[in-house]
This record gives structure tokens, sequence and C-alpha cells, in this order.
């Protein structure tokens, strides 16, 4: 095993193109796992530590760009109010040592349907800047998963932001364990308002091969929404709206059993997630703000 | 806080004494400063110059004939020192148990469980030790596995242990079968008959680990004289030395041992684990060699507490009284026995709880399977019943239109109450008292987790994961009690040793004592200390490291340490007060009549009368002679259970616990929050009642998270553990556990030293069955398993 | 490869060290600070918590490769960097240096340990002494990830709530006390801290 430290962006983009088998490691929250516990043993580890860039962010006046390793905490801490949904995930994130390690960057090159970025991502709508020694690119978030923990990066790419649309509504997080912190998710939703574009967007997690999109329920709702006039008279979502919104993102997943959960309880959790997420994020909206957009 | 204590009147029980730091006080661990600034060295934090890493390759499949090992590729890596298997052992004794001689040291001709040792590997990095392991060549040719109770016992099952010869052998219905214990008492059948109401259940309770955080590891250091100095983390020296030194052709006195820090225990380091391995590595490399495991082998590399099925009959009059119970008991003891027969004679002794039924119809068994050994860990068999028979009580109760605690109470055994197996309870049993204790403490408030601003998520179920801010919770409350029993039962000579020595050293007397129980954690050496200091009215104590080199303490588990070991300490510490007292009077016993007429005591250090004059220094008294006694102590004998019926006074001493569980439960996704879990327990008498809280609060916990969490999970079809890590074996956080109230009560047991009673075990049996109770209140739904998963809360089991 | 940092204000150098090793495991077996402690290696129970230029972070995830030229305090240091905190310094002086626990610094635990009731001498940090006089010890394992993990809490939450408390120590799992006595510990220290704060006229 080699151990590369490359000191800037443009070393590191070199080393990769050289070592196109070289695993980046950042927070070290993946990789090191794998590590310790003799599941991987990569050619060689690229440190992306030491390219600072990575953990800044800047906050544009339509998006903000966010560096792939800005650690978890400093996004709950500091991207509140523009990235409402992502802070919210990222307090799920395991625990508060590795919320101080880990980022976005991680969960988006593990692509493992139970990151929990992954949802609020999709639902938020971002891209996500790769780039090699050949140029720089932007993946659209919908195309980003490929399948199970693959995603659409080439061998020679590194991650080097994600570009997230400003909330221009509230964001809605919920992720469920089977435990009350620190625990991976059994399946988690993300739910975006978008008041601009008057849509709602989804996103599934750990309910899929991959993260995925409930598109079916966001054109019914979106329809629901536009045809009862809800976005001007501010009234509070009909519960046989919200039920159906529920039973259609349920059925936008495609789970399997395993040690952490049944996929007929995916499937129930999503809906339930799905409803509460859509009432708490569309009485923000009325102008009832929720309490758990503070907690984070 | 809300640690409150209550002192009954003690029978013959000695007082405290005049000096600073004796029982009944808090005082702080010796090892405190150690603990908390990293200098306390655990198993895993040895180091030697020029070490070695000890490596074991384990069976990938459960259940397979061995065709071959090809070790050739491995010992021809560069810093590889050597690679043993079976054919390396090097004497006749191949196999190690704690009961049955049945573990195999590395496999032979079979492996009979995921994660069987199979080789071994030393190497001059841990990293090379694995790689070279991963190339050890074993050839396996599968075999059909054996999972549960119909494959076991099924005429034509394959057999788990061929041709067996140990002492069940003879009495079990089948060779699958490790240990079988009926208990009959009355005639269950006829007193069923004046039964207004019969309650049948099954249940099923799943494997639970041990979880100690300190994963098994030690260093083995081979001597000059042929010997090993081993340097490693139990729960009983002596017994690891009587199974290690035959296998390594050693006498016992060049095989030292010396405890190092253990990383907690709960009955996971009863049985040996890497203790041979490393041994035979620093013996055949004559270096020494480290061995740590990480947290996956630490899944493998210890005994679980046995998952088990239990069929319960229970009957009642109209008015409320228990008439009858019948139960089965069927405990999976994994691949091989470690203290399976032991847990069976717990479960079937303890069955009927702490109740008085005279027609009892019991059994219990342990299986040999394919699946990971099972055998100690914290209640022993006690736990699993306990479970069973207080879902049981809560359904009779329902049954009869009783209040659930006052049935229980109707039926509470007491002193004086007959046990199933015969035996008289002959001390307090204040079940009744312990129930109304805990009932009557104040419940948490309503909606705790809301607050002016909204819902605080932190306090809801799902905590930080946002799942509800309140939609779909619902309130429950459930009550349990629970009876353990204390030390080794059936006719085990469960002595203890300590060797307590006093000198004065720089012009005041030091006591030391040396004994070799494993502290663990649980605050040994802290009672030691207090209870040399209460005998002898010396301030100065030094607890002396833990080793070999003092007879045997018994072993750290059946809440039995503080009885005795603590017992041995308390004696041999008045038998050192007579030899000074001797020396005294022969000194100086013509300066005061006293010394010859009153009452003598050691207090403050100085000879006192009874009447509070004080006859001499201690120092003056010793000058320069030093009294060291070493002596083994023994509790009242208890005898076998009859193999037929049951009968016999088989149990040392009886510890209860009662606990109320509050619990919200998302009732739509099934999650749980537990709010409060408040428990009531008899500790006999607190000698560091800080300790003994301490105790039952992590007692409790355990109790809480195989009620909502914690549980090993093994493919049926593969026989294979399917989630050995600490990210899909869940405990419970900070966040997931509640406050704890505690209500200790003191009422003297007068067979035991000072009146205490073991206290470590009896909260981790009632926390579970009062956590399910609260969860059933609230959700409605039966629950007959634990742990009770978001899928049994939510109909989503798969069919 | 060789990696040079600085564990607890002391310049360390670890050579030989296979490109896979974490900073836990050079820690622990190559500049002798067992310290930290190493339960699960993956994450999960926060034993092995140090600070990595002052954030808590699990040392058995970050390569020990990218602890080059960085700072780390671990629970051996936490006494001296909690005093250079209380007097307004930065650099804490470590106490690192001599490799691996010695077998006769093993064997002499219980014998150094001789009686709490008289006080060891060696300053501890306030949560140090708070948790040896709640009684949050017991097997300790877990005790120096708890305790960095807690210290750093106080450093930026002076008055917490317990929720608070909880939410800072999710990450850190004790098997053995049921978390009562920890959180005793916590708000002790906390209390003590806020005394002496007051008491400065802070």
């Amino acid at each position: 095993m080699d151990f590369l430290r490359p000191d800037s962006w443009e070393e590191a983009l070199a080393a990769k193109a050289e070592h196109p088998t070289a695993v980046p490691i950042a927070g070290g929250t993946d990789v090191m796992v794998e590590i310790n516990f003799d599941h991987r043993r990569p050619e060689y580890l690229l440190d992306l530590n030491r390219i600072t860039e990575l953990s800044e962010w800047e906050v544009g006046e339509k998006t903000v760009r966010l560096g792939a390793s800005v650690p978890y905490t400093k996004i709950m801490e500091n991207l509140r109010a523009e990235l409402p949904g992502l802070a919210l995930a990222s307090h799920t994130v395991a625990s508060p040592q590795i919320r101080n390690r880990g980022g976005v960057g991680g969960n988006l090159g593990t692509a493992s349907p139970a990151g929990d970025a992954h949802p609020a991502l999709l639902a938020a709508d971002c891209e996500v800047e790769v780039e090699s020694v050949r140029g720089s690119r932007r993946i659209p978030i919908d195309e980003f998963y490929t399948g199970v923990k693959r995603n659409a990066l080439a061998p020679d790419e590194l991650i080097r932001a994600v570009h997230i649309d400003k909330a221009d509504g509230p964001q809605q997080y919920s992720k469920v364990g089977t435990r009350n912190a620190m625990v991976i998710a059994v399946c988690a939703f993300g739910l975006a308002v978008h008041p601009e574009t008057r849509t709602v967007r989804t996103g599934i997690g750990s309910a899929a091969p991959t993260p995925v999109r409930a598109k079916e329920a966001e054109q019914f709702l979106n329809s629901a929404l536009e045809e009862g006039g809800f976005w001007d008279n501010g009234k509070i979502i009909t519960p046989s709206v919200a039920k159906q919104f529920a039973d259609l993102c349920s059925a936008a997943c495609n789970p399997i059993d395993d040690v952490r959960g049944t996929a007929s309880y995916r499937r129930h959790a999503v809906g339930v997630m799905a409803r509460r997420t859509l009432t708490w994020a569309w009485e923000s909206y009325r102008g009832n703000a929720a309490r758990t957009e503070g907690v984070a | 806080m809300a640690d409150t204590r209550t002192t009954g009147v003690p029978a013959n029980v000695t007082q405290g004494s005049q000096t600073k730091g004796g029982i009944g006080e808090s005082t702080l661990r010796p090892d405190g400063t150690l603990k908390v600034t990293g200098e306390f060295a655990y198993s895993s934090d040895m180091w030697h110059e020029d070490m070695l890493w000890g490596q074991i390759l384990r069976s990938t499949v459960a259940h397979a004939e061995i065709v071959s090992i090809d070790t050739s590729e491995a010992l021809a890596t560069s810093g590889v020192y050597a690679v043993l298997t079976y054919d390396d052992l090097p004497t006749d004794v191949k196999n190690y148990g704690l009961e049955i001689q049945d573990t195999p040291v590395l496999a032979h001709g079979k492996v009979r469980h995921h994660g069987e040792p199979v080789a071994l590997v030393a190497a001059d990095h841990p990293e090379t030790a694995r790689r070279a392991a991963a190339k050890i060549k074993v050839e396996y040719r599968e075999l059909p596995v054996i999972t549960d109770e119909a494959s076991a016992t099924a005429p034509d099952a394959i057999l788990v242990h061929e041709g067996r010869d140990d002492h069940h052998a003879g009495h079990v219905p089948h060779p699958n079968i490790v240990h079988r214990q009926p208990i009959i008492r009355g005639n269950a059948d006829e007193a069923a008959e004046r039964a207004d109401v019969i309650v049948k259940g099954e249940y099923t309770f799943g494997m639970q680990d041990q979880a100690f955080l300190g994963p098994e590891s030690g260093l083995a250091v081979p001597s000059e004289d042929g010997g090993v100095d081993l340097y490693v983390a139990t729960q009983w020296l002596h017994s690891d030395l009587k199974q290690i030194a035959p296998v390594l052709g050693l006498p016992e006195e060049k095989v030292r041992m010396t405890l190092s820090g253990v990383g907690g225990a709960f009955g996971g380091r009863e049985d040996l684990s890497m203790q041979i391995h490393a041994c035979l590595l620093a013996l055949r490399t004559g270096k020494p060699v480290k061995i740590v495991y990480n947290r996956f082998e630490s899944f493998f590399g210890h005994v679980h507490r046995h998952p088990a099925k239990l069929y319960y009959e229970h009957g009642a009059t109209k008015d409320g009284k228990l008439t009858h119970m019948k139960c089965k008991i069927v405990l999976d003891g994994g691949a091989y026995a470690s203290a399976s027969p032991a847990v069976v004679g717990n479960a079937s002794s303890l069955s009927v709880g702490p109740y008085v039924v005279d027609d009892v119809d019991i059994e219990a068994y342990a299986l040999y399977t394919n699946n990971p050994p099972c055998g100690a860990m914290r209640g022993f068999g006690a736990v699993q019943a306990c479970f069973a028979y207080e879902a049981q009580m809560d359904k009779v109760a329902d049954e009869l239109g009783m209040d659930r605690i006052a049935f229980r109470q109707l039926n509470a055994m007491e002193q004086g109450t007959i046990m199933p197996t015969g035996q008289v309870v002959d001390s307090p049993a204040p079940v009744a008292e312990l129930l109304r204790r805990v009932k009557a403490m104040p419940m948490p408030p309503e909606r705790q987790w809301e607050d002016s601003e909204g819902a605080d998520v932190r306090q809801l179920p799902g905590g930080l994961s946002n799942t509800t801010h309140g939609e779909g919770v619902v309130r429950g409350v459930g009550y349990a009690v629970g009876i353990k029993n204390v030390g080794f039962s059936e006719g085990f000579d469960d002595y203890s040793t300590a060797k307590v020595r006093m000198e004065v050293i720089g012009g005041e007397p030091v006591v030391t004592v040396h004994t070799a129980m494993a502290e663990v954690g649980q605050g040994g050496v802290t009672v030691h200390a207090q209870i040399a200091r209460t005998e002898l009215g010396v301030g100065q104590v030094t607890i002396h490291p833990a080793d070999t080199q003092v007879g045997s303490a018994g072993s750290t588990s059946a809440s039995r340490q503080t009885y005795v070991t603590g017992g041995a300490v308390k004696n041999a510490c008045e038998l050192v007060r007579e030899k000074v007292l001797e020396i005294g009077r022969r000194k100086l016993g013509t300066y005061h009549p006293a010394w010859a007429t009153a009452e003598l005591l050691l207090e403050g250090g100085k000879v006192v009368t009874d009447g509070g004059e004080v006859l001499a220094d201690l120092a003056d008294v010793l000058e320069d002679e030093v009294v060291e006694i070493e002596e083994e102590w023994r509790h009242r004998p208890t005898v076998a259970f009859d193999l037929k019926t049951g009968q016999g006074d088989g149990h040392v001493q009886y510890s209860f616990a009662a606990h109320r569980a509050v619990v919200e439960v998302d009732t739509e996704l099934g999650l749980v929050k537990v709010v409060e879990l408040a428990c009531a327990q008899d500790v006999g008498k607190a000698l560091n009642p800080l300790s003994v809280v301490g105790q039952i609060q992590g007692g409790t916990t355990q109790g809480l998270g195989v009620a909502v969490m914690e549980e090993i999970i093994v493919d049926p079809k593969t026989a294979k553990v399917r989630n050995p890590s600490f990210t899909d074996y869940l405990i419970p956080t900070i966040l997931d556990t509640p406050t704890i109230p505690v209500d200790v009560l003191e009422l003297a047991d007068e067979h035991a030293p000072y009146g205490l009673r073991g206290i470590g075990e009896a909260p981790t049996l009632s926390s579970t069955p009062a956590v399910l109770a609260a969860i059933r209140n609230a959700t409605g739904l039966a629950l007959d398993r634990t742990p009770v998963r978001p899928e049994h809360l939510t109909g989503t089991v798969p069919a | 490869m060789r990696v040079n940092f600085t564990v607890n204000g002391r310049k360390q150098e670890a050579d030989d060290v296979w490109e896979g090793e974490s900073l836990l495991y050079v820690l622990r077996e190559r500049l002798g600070l067992p310290g930290s402690k190493n339960a699960c290696e993956q994450g999960e129970c926060g034993s092995c918590t140090v600070r990595l230029d002052g954030v808590p972070v699990c040392s058995c995830l970050v390569a020990a490769g990218q602890a080059e030229g960085r700072e780390v305090v671990t629970v051996e240091g936490l006494a001296d960097f909690a005093k250079n905190r209380a007097c307004g310094g930065h650099d804490g002086e470590g106490k690192g240096g001599a490799c691996g626990t010695t077998l006769q610094e093993a064997q002499g635990w219980s014998a150094k340990g001789t009686d709490s009731q008289t006080g060891e001498g060696g300053e501890l940090s306030p949560i140090q002494q708070a948790f040896i006089d709640a009684g949050a010890v017991q097997c300790g394992f877990c005790t120096p990830g708890l305790l960095v993990a807690a210290d750093e809490m106080l450093e930026r939450n002076a008055n917490p709530s317990d929720a608070d408390i909880r939410e800072a120590l999710s990450g850190n799992l004790c098997r053995c006390t049921g978390y009562e006595k920890i959180m005793d510990a916590v708000r002790l220290a906390a209390a003590r801290q806020s005394e002496t704060a007051s008491s400065q006229g802070v």
C-alpha cells in the first residue's frame, strides 16, 4: 500500500490520473473501517486532507458551492438557513466525532444507498462537480447514482464540490434507525418544497439499490397542489392527498430484507416519513415554522 | 439525585468502625486516577520489546469436515515466525472447557461453528500476520447445519459431538442435548383442575452479546525456565490456568498468570479466548506474543447469552392465587458446552420466578447446534425465564381482571417460602415490598419532550433522526420483578482465598490485601480496601495485583465476588487481627489489665477497648513484625439438584430487583424511547452505596438493550453470524438510556458477610420484561419475543 | 513511511509506519500512549476519541499519514490541556515518550493505587476529577474517549442541558454504567466550572 499526500488539488488530480485505483480518503469514516476490518487493501490511499479548499464552502446568489470535505458539523452549524434539508440530514450522521470528519464527498464517493446525505441532496437538487486531469464536469444528482455502491465517476475523477440550490422553501429530513443515535439508516426520506417552481422534490435512502426520488409521488403531489390552489390559498394539505403521496413514496421503494430491517417495514416507514415530512414542511410553508429546523 | 436507601435492622452484623473509608461509605475507586489519565494498563495495552503479534485464522463456514490445511505459503511470508495448526499441539490434551472439555484449541477434522479457530500465525506486525493468515489454504467439505431444536433432536440428526463421554451424556434424552434438568414438585396436573383460569404462552429470547468494550487480548512472555508469563483479561485466573497448563504440557507453576486491566466482562470472559493461543505461539517462537481481537473477531471470540424458546402454562383461582406452573425452556447452547449445564440448572430452578407455586412441572435443557457457542452472561439462565414468567404474570392478572402489581404481591414469595427445588428461602425476600416501592416512585412528567419552543426530538422516539414531533407517540408503563441466585450452585466448592498482611512502613501501619479476584470494573478492589479498613482499623490499604501467586478467588461472576472474596478478605482480616492482638498481649499485656479482660478492637491505627479506651498504637504493637495470613473461605455448602426431580438445596443466596419502565412508542414507525427505568432492589447491605447504584444502573441498561435492540442474528440456513460488528449489533447509547432512579433496600442476610447480598445480576433480569410490558401497554400488541424491533410493532415481519 | 506530528504538545516521529495504520495504532503501539482505546475500530464507540487540531475525532478512522504535521491531544495530555486552557495558554506539555506499557508499569497499577482516601497527587482536569468523584468509572475502557468528548463539550457549552450532554456524548458507548453516573460527572464538572468562573469574576 502506498500513501499519496498531494498538497494541492492539481497534484491530487495528477495522482489519481497516474493511479486510477487509488482510493481517496478524506474523513476516513468509510475507508478506514474497511481497512481496519480487512475488507479492503487498496494499492494506493490518496489523502485529500491537505487540500484545504475541499473543506470550504461559498454561498452564492442561487446556490451553495459546498466543498466535498466540509464536515457535517460545519454544515449543521453554518448552512442551516441555506441548506436546511442537508443540515437536518447531517445531524443524523453517526456521532459527533464522525460528523466532525465526514463530508458529503464521502457519501457520494461511496454511493451506498444508506448514505445519510443522499435523500437531502436529491430533494434539494444539486450538481456534483467532478474533475480529472482531462477536465471538469458537473453531474446532475439525478444521474449520479448508477447502481449499488456505484456512481457516475470515471476512474480518474475526484469529487471536488457539490452545487446545491439554496432553499427557496421549507425542507425536511427523517431517518429511521433502530437506535436513537449513532445508527445506520434502515431507511430515510428527504423532502424539499420549492415555491419558486411550485414543485416538491423527494429523496429516499436505503430502500432501493440506489438513493432514489419518488417521482410519481412528486408528480401526483405537484398536480394536486396546483389543482387545489394550495400554493396560493395556504390551506393545509388534505389528509387524502398526504396519504396518496405517502403511498406513492412507499411504492417508489424497491427494498430488501437485511439485518437492519425488513423490506416490508422499509416500505411502510418511508410512507410514514413521507406523510410527516410533507406535513411539517407544508405547515412551515404556511407560516408555522416547526421547531426541528432550529434543532439542526 | 433520585437514589434512595432504606436500611433494615441487620441481624448479627458487625457495625461500621470508626476508621474512615470503611464499609458502608462511598469510597472512591483505587484505580480511578489511573483510569482517567489513560495510564491504567488494560490487556490490549501490553507491550514488550521484540514482541510478535498473534493472529487467528477462523472457519468461514459453520459445519464442515476439514479436508486439508496448507500453511506453506503463510510460513514462507517474510516477517512470519510461526504458523500452528492442530498438528502442532504439544500434548495429548487438545481440548478445553469450563465443565466439559469439548472445545478444541484448534479445529481437528471438523469445524462446528462459524468462526472456530483453525490456525495461528505469529508475525512482526499485525498486518503481516493478517496477510499470512489469509494465505493459509483450508479446504472444507460442508455438512448440513443444525440450527434449532427440531434439527438437533431428530432421531437421525447428525451429532454435533460424536462419542460423548461427559458426565451428562448418560442422562440426556438425545446426544445433541448438553444437559437436561427437570423439576417436579407437587402435582401440576391435579392442581390445574383447581384453576379458574389457565394462561399459556410461548416466548422467544434472542441471542445477546456481552459487548464488553475491551476486546479479548493479552501478552504471553516465554521465560527462561521453559514456562510462560501470561498477562490477560479474564474473570477467573485459576480456572484459566487449569485449562491452559495441560494443553501446553507445563506444570501449573510454570504458567504464571497476572490479571491485566479488564475492559468489562459480563460473563464473556469466563471461557478462554486467546490465552492458550498466545502461549503456544510464545513458546514456539521464544518471543513475547501479543494478541488483540478486533471487534469483528470479538463477536466470534467469546460465548453469548443463550437464545431460548420458553413454553409456559400458569393457572390461578379467581381470587388470584397461582395454582400451578408448567414450563419447558429450550436453550440453544451452540457448538460447545461452555457453561450450558449450569445455565440449564439456573433456568430450571428459577423458572417460577419470585412467586409461591406449590405444584410445578418444569424442564429446561440446552441443545448442541452449529450456532455460535453460548454460555455465561450476566443473569445466566434467569434472564430468559424472567422475560417469560413476567409476561405470563401480566396475562394471568389481566385474565383475572386484577391489578398486575396486586396480583404479583398476592403470590410473592417471602422469607420461609419453599422453592420448587424444596429449598427454603431463609433470608429476607422482600418481593412485594420492592414492587410497592418501585410503584410508589414519582412518575416522569407527561410529554417531557415538549417545551415552549415545541418538540425536542432528542427526547422523542427516533431521537436525532427527526422521525416524529409527537405524531403517533403513545406512552406505556410496565412492571416486572425477578429472582437471581448468588454464587456458584449445585454443590460446587465455591471458595475464595485472601492473603492479608499488616506491617509498619514509615511509622504507620499499612495493610496489603492480595487476592486473585478479577477486577472487571465492578469495584471489588474498592470494597476489599473498605473491608480491611473496617476490620483492621488501618487507613492505608494497598491492593496487590491479582495473580496466581495466591490461592483461587473463584470467578468474578454469579454476583458472588463481594460475598465470597469479600468474605475471604473479611475472614483473613479477622485472623490477622487476632494475631496482632496476640502480639500486643505478649508485648504490652502487662502494662494494662484491659489487654486480658476487655473486648479489643482495631480502630484508627490503634488498639482500643470496646469501651473506647486506647491501649496502644498499632505501630508500637507490631514494630518490625509482619503479620501475614492467607486463608480460604467458604460460604454454606450447596447440593446438586436431583436429576429426575430437581430437588435439592442448590443455591447459596437469592437476590431480588423490581423495575418500572415508562416508554414512549412511536406506534406508526415502531420506534421506542424508554423515558425512565426505575429500579428497587434489596442489597442486604450496601458496602459501597455509590458502586451499588452504579451496578444496578448498568445491569438495568443491559436489560434495556436486549429489550429493544440487541441481538446476534444467525442465518438459519448457514448458521453464520450476520452482524458481527458495532454497526449492526447495537447497544444502547446515552440517548437511548433514560434516567434510572434507584431505591436501595438493605435487609440483612444473616448468613452472609455484613448481611450483604450479591447484586450485579438481578437488575438485568427484570429490566427487559418491564420494558416489554410497557411497550405492550403502549401498543396493545402481544409481543412474545425480545428484542422487539420496529417490524414487530408495525406488522411488517415477512411471512 | 514516516509520520511527524505533535501529541500533547510534544513533537513525535513514527518510523516504518504501514500505510494502512490508523492514528490510534500509532499512538498506542508506536508512541507509548495507549490511553486512547481500541474497542471497535469502526467509529461506533468513541473510546479512541482524541482532539485533532482541536476537533474531537475517532482516531481509529484517521489514517496515520493524515496526521502529518497536525496537533493531537489524547487523554494522557488532557490534564495539561485543560490547565493551559484555564490559564489562557495554548501549548500543552506532553507526557508521551517511552514506548508502550511496560510490564513493570502494568504490574504497578494497583500497587500505586493505594488509597483514594488520601488522593494521589498528580493534577487532574476538572472532568477527570468529576468522573472519579461521581462514580462514572467502572471498567474504565470507555472513559478516556468520554473524557476527551465531555471536556470539549464543556469548552463549547459551559451550561449544558441534560439533552445537550446526551447529544454530545452520543458517540461514546459505555457498557458498564448505564450512563447515569456519567451524566452526574458532567453535571458536576459543569457546576464546578461555573463556580470557579464566578469566583474569578469571569
